[in-house]
């Protein structure tokens, strides 16, 4: 009996040398690359003279900078308007090709972003150590692999030696017991942690998120869940394995084949924290008391339940966060009392790699069947988060849906996630976002961001304003 | 990394203090998807006198005569002798990128920013710490004798002059031994190449499913 965490267990099998300063060389079995932090990664090692240790380790697609309106897609990397967009598109393009990496290119059905395409693909399995110049690569971690982000001198290094130095973190449980209601989905879960434990609070942790709710909910929900870790301030976040993992690796593209396949699952089994393992840390939530969550400042532990108020600065003792609330107020034109319903909104986006999953599509579509999106909404776009996804919700009737209820379907990307392509806010817009972050300008100068779950997204679209999912679908 | 044994090489002044990051190379550069390239911009609101753009040739753009670094005398410098301070600004490694691209390989100042000084061993650029009065006769010597060279020798931590002179640097043995052999993190990594090997050898053979699927 060994008493080690799921953690633990992940860095021991990765571990190729201690060193005596207390770092280590951890080995990397996956390395997903995108446009945006790969450029001066590849260049240095052309300057070098150096090779990729591994290229079979190697996915890349590009994500950030694509845009999402057919019309534009229709001439890949050619049709792209915006020329620096192009530029960093094109030179992902090259140094895949020089350097023989897999490449799913601007319209390759399976291209989408990254943290979509990893577990899709299969290229990301369970007790895998994974990688990629990008800070919500945790999402990974949903698989029972230890997953975080890394910078651009990293990616580098990575690619060259297929090692990364790294420190080994401390680790944290968060449990969540009991049965989530309905219309209570996981990213309200995860928004309701991050309140909770505050957007630090995972500073220098690997998260486990264990408990009753993660065991009842599916891939894509903790996927979810594990993408919003770095939020929370932790690199890592992961889920043991259980069957539904293993379920959801089966028959994936580049998941093991029949000769190993049981093999693979004996090794992943193992793949979970022993039950006299003890954490650095454990925070405990009750899961049948979360509702429906809505951000309504600019940092993601600024979140309250949807029949909350914007809350009263003046209530809060800590000067610190009293004058971080009252600036937030400030730049998302809020005042305190202002009930969350109350809140208009101008736009709508579904999508990002937090919730741009087949599961994300089907929930908000079901919300909007046969209703209207509502009129004061200047645009509502869905976004699957990659080509496979978007096939499915298709063959699913989805799109039709969507387009019928009066919102846009487009093509896979990051798009509204982080407006590095066409899709915007603009200055002063309220947006019910499905992405994870609400940062100031994060969406477009002066935007303002309030992240939810895809099915608030969709009722906020048909309603114009917040409304409680859970009500809304009874009078439906 | 190119590795930094024993130089030897034209010298050229940058004589004033406090020289940041913004100076070296001018932030309208940064945009760039490269880290090479920058050296036709290094110092590019001196060199020129009208504003530099990225993408743009500086052929044909009108040079400030008065900057050394556009005298005939100075044209083919390697090593660069600063005053205190130098690099001081922002963390962007863009400040290296930019000497080393131009072809520096080594600056001698008094004082370096710290980022600076830590960016520029990481890019295979030797920053040299003398004391100020040395520094001073450098430049004076400099300014007499046209085609000015000085030898740097790593290995035996000194700067020796055409008279062979000899003036002592302190640099910690790490970063030392890094940059005689040419190693940076990478490098450093790749002497452990045979444990990497060898890690990968054995999950090879343990879970064969983790290699040669993506291709
Ligand atoms: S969807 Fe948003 S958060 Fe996710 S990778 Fe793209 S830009 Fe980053």
């Amino acid at each position: 009996m060994t008493n080690k965490t799921l953690y633990d267990k992940l860095w021991d099998a990765h571990l190729v040398k201690q060193r005596d300063d207390g770092s280590a060389l951890i080995y990397i079995d996956r390395h997903i690359v995108h446009e945006v932090t790969s450029p001066q990664a590849f260049e240095g090692l052309r300057l070098a003279g150096r090779k990729l240790w591994r290229v079979d380790s190697v996915l890349a697609t590009p994500d950030h900078n694509v845009p999402t309106t057919v019309k534009e897609r229709a001439y890949g990397v050619d049709g792209i308007a915006d020329p620096v967009s192009k530029i960093q598109v094109k030179t992902l393009d090259d140094n895949c090709d020089s350097f023989g990496i897999t490449e799913y290119k601007i319209n390759d059905r399976r291209q989408g972003i990254v943290h979509v395409i990893g577990p899709e693909s299969g290229a990301c399995l369970p007790g895998m150590t994974v990688v990629c110049g990008d800070s919500h690569t945790a999402t990974n971690g949903a698989l029972g692999a230890l997953a975080h982000g890394i910078g651009t001198s990293e990616v580098e290094h990575v690619l060259a030696t297929q090692c990364l130095v790294a420190k080994k973190m401390k680790s944290m449980l968060v449990r969540v017991d009991g049965t989530l209601g309905k219309g209570v989905t996981p990213k309200d879960v995860v928004l309701a942690i991050i309140a909770k434990i505050g957007t630090a609070g995972g500073n220098g942790y690997a998260i486990e998120f264990g408990g009753k709710v993660f065991r009842d909910m599916s891939m894509e929900g903790r996927m979810t869940v594990c993408n919003m870790a770095i939020e929370a301030g932790a690199r890592a976040g992961m889920v043991a394995v259980d069957q539904t993992t293993i379920d959801y690796v089966k028959g994936r593209d580049f998941a093991p084949r029949a000769e190993h396949w049981d093999a693979a699952v004996a090794e992943w089994r193992e793949l979970v924290s022993d039950n006299n393992a003890v954490f650095d840390k454990v925070v405990e939530i009750d899961g049948s008391q979360i509702g429906p969550q809505v951000s309504w400042g600019t940092s993601p532990e600024m979140v309250v339940e949807i029949d909350e108020s914007v809350p009263n600065p003046e209530n809060e003792k800590d000067p610190v966060k009293k004058s971080g609330m009252e600036r937030a107020l400030e730049y998302m034109g809020l005042s305190a009392g202002q009930k969350i319903v109350d809140i208009s909104l101008d736009r709508v986006f579904i999508g990002s790699c937090t919730n741009s999953r087949i599961e994300d599509m089907r929930a908000a579509a079901a919300v909007v069947k046969g209703r209207k999106k509502a009129e004061s909404i200047k645009e509502a776009i869905v976004v699957p988060g990659s080509g496979l996804v978007k096939e499915q919700a298709e063959a699913e009737g989805l799109d039709k849906i969507f387009t019928e209820a009066g919102l846009e379907w487009r093509e896979p990307g990051c798009s509204m996630c982080l407006a590095m392509n066409a899709d915007k806010l603009g200055a002063g817009e309220h947006c019910a976002s499905t992405s994870n972050r609400n940062f100031e300008g994060r969406q477009g100068y002066g935007g303002r961001t309030h992240l939810v779950s895809p099915e608030m997204a969709a009722a906020a679209a048909i309603a114009g304003h917040f409304v409680d999912v859970r009500q809304f679908e009874l009078e439906g | 990394m190119k590795a930094f044994t024993l130089h030897n090489g034209i010298v050229a002044p940058m004589d004033r203090a406090n020289v940041d990051t913004d100076m070296i190379i001018p932030k309208q550069f940064l945009k760039s998807i490269k880290r090479s390239g920058f050296g036709k911009n290094l110092f590019d609101e001196l060199r020129y006198l009208d504003e530099g753009q990225p993408d743009q040739s500086c052929e044909g753009r009108p040079l400030n005569d008065e900057f050394p670094l556009n005298f005939p005398r100075y044209k083919d410098a390697s090593i660069l002798l600063a005053r205190e301070n130098f690099g001081c600004g922002s963390s962007r490694e863009h400040a290296p990128w930019a000497l080393d691209d131009y072809g520096f390989r080594a600056v001698i100042a008094p004082s370096y920013a710290d980022i600076f000084y830590n960016n520029s061993f990481k890019n295979g650029l030797l920053p040299v710490i003398l004391a100020d009065e040395i520094v001073e006769r450098l430049f004076a010597e400099m300014y007499d004798v046209e085609g000015y060279q000085l030898s740097i020798d790593l290995e035996k931590q000194a700067v020796i002059t055409p008279s062979g002179e000899k003036f002592g640097f302190e640099i910690d043995d790490f970063r030392k031994h890094c940059l005689l052999n040419g190693l940076d993190d990478i490098g450093l990594t790749l002497e452990d190449a045979d444990a990497i090997h060898a890690y990968e050898k054995m999950r090879r053979e343990q879970a064969p499913w983790l290699f040669d699927i993506v291709k």
